[in-house]
């Protein structure tokens, strides 16, 4: 259940940058969570609930973007979804992929903060 | 009105920069780092406990840190090795992360070991996401778990420079599929290998010595496929939902936090880790005792305190 210590490490850089951008509130946290990260995105809002209570983000919605796992073979050149469990290997020539395009991410993208009142 | 950051973070950024600049100071110290992820009961310790004895033997200073949610019963059996072991409870934590790893060898680590096995909390899920500034890292299964387990935790499998299979004596007695298990392993991360061993009869404990020492002679890992992604951290980012938001910032400052995720570019990263930890020559005993930096800093300086103390 990593995923609570994830969903604080949100929270808390999430505040840092609400401060630095001189917002009181945060709406919104984005964030870009791929296939093959380790991480469920329902026990990431599970956890982001609890881990926002007496924050800046007391009532901030997380918008989690899944991130599906991609690989390309780089002597035929096949772009090809590598599915859950990954199966890396290329459906067309049958070698061994080197690396993935996508599907590892863990990352923040945006912060939605609530306007200072004119 | 709401305006939109942009940002461009991994969540992880602080647990990955504080994990490389431990990687680059090890490496400064001449000392590798081994990881040891594994399921409770899969034979870690038993394993460990013969393969400090066997590393000792050779006249190889090694050192051994174990993490539990409870009890000290694990560094009792290990240090009946010899070596230097240290117990950490994580208190029901169910992982390690770098800031605590570090905060632990902080005065411990003898400033001679060339091998620190890292023997993580004994679960396939959690610790798998976090880099501890480990140069190796070893996932271990028995052959009672089940040969589908790589494709249940990939990303344990998946990330490992080298897999090992404990338990193999009771092998034929449990009805092992040894076959099904490499195909698995193959699957999510091709070209591993696969190191079968017993910590009762010692097969395999010569060879796994081998392997770590082959790292600390600079020997080149095997680079997992999903530890090479492609790092979309580091892509050109464009969100075009911005633009129709309010205003619009790019918050600079944010954009290029260490976006390593675990296993990604350890080598290079550690090459790349500046200071004088990672200069020509040994660091001595005491660490680089000059370098600025607090502690849990997330600027990328390490904490100024060595990690080193002289063996006793």
């Amino acid at each position: 259940m990593h995923e609570l210590s994830i969903a604080t490490v949100i929270v808390e850089r999430a505040e840092e940058l609400a401060r630095r951008h001189g917002a009181e509130r945060v709406d919104a946290v984005r964030v870009r969570v791929g296939e093959l990260a380790g991480v469920v995105p329902d026990a990431l809002l599970f956890s982001f609930e609890v881990a926002r209570q007496g924050t800046a983000l007391d009532e901030a919605r997380l918008l989690i973007e899944e991130v599906p796992g991609r690989a390309r073979c780089e002597p035929c050149g096949t772009d090809f979804a590598v599915g859950v469990p990954p199966f890396l290997w290329c459906p067309r020539c049958e070698r061994p992929c080197e690396r993935l395009l996508s599907g590892r991410e863990l990352e923040i993208t945006a912060i939605e903060l609530e306007e200072a009142s004119v | 009105m709401c305006r939109v950051v942009d940002v461009r973070q991994a969540v992880l950024a602080k647990n990955d920069t504080l994990a490389g600049a431990l990687r680059g100071e090890l490496d400064g110290r001449g000392t590798v780092l081994v990881n040891l992820l594994s399921s409770p009961g899969s034979g870690k310790t038993a394993l460990l406990e013969r393969v400090l004895a066997a590393a000792a033997a050779r006249g190889v200073p090694v050192a051994a840190l174990t993490a539990d949610l409870a009890t000290e019963n694990d560094a009792r059996r290990l240090a009946r090795s010899g070596v230097p072991v240290r117990q950490v409870l994580t208190g029901g934590l169910c992982h390690l992360d770098a800031a605590q790893l570090r905060s632990h060898l902080a005065g411990w680590l003898p400033g001679d070991t060339r091998v620190l096995f890292v023997e993580n909390v004994g679960n396939l899920v959690c610790p798998a996401s976090y880099d501890l500034g480990e140069t190796m890292r070893v996932t271990l299964m028995s052959v009672t778990e089940g040969e589908d387990k790589p494709l249940k935790y990939p990303a344990a499998f998946g990330l490992a420079h080298l897999l090992v299979l404990t338990k193999t004596d009771i092998a034929a007695a449990v009805g092992f599929a040894e076959a099904a298990f490499r195909e698995n392993v193959a699957r999510v991360n091709p070209g591993v290998e696969v190191l079968n061993t017993s910590a009762r009869t010692g097969d395999g404990v010569e060879t796994l010595v081998d392997r770590v020492l082959a790292v600390t002679a600079g020997g080149v890992l095997h680079r997992p496929a999903m530890a090479e992604a492609a790092g979309d951290v580091h892509g050109h980012h464009h969100d075009a939902a911005g633009d129709v938001h309010g205003h619009h910032h790019h918050d600079a400052a944010d954009g290029h936090g260490h976006p390593h995720g675990p296993g990604s570019g350890r080598q290079d990263q550690a090459a790349q880790e500046p200071g004088p930890a990672a200069g020509p020559g040994r660091v001595p005993a005491d660490g680089p005792g000059a370098v600025p930096g607090r502690n849990g800093s997330d600027d990328g300086r390490r904490p100024a305190d060595g990690l080193a103390v002289p063996r006793p």
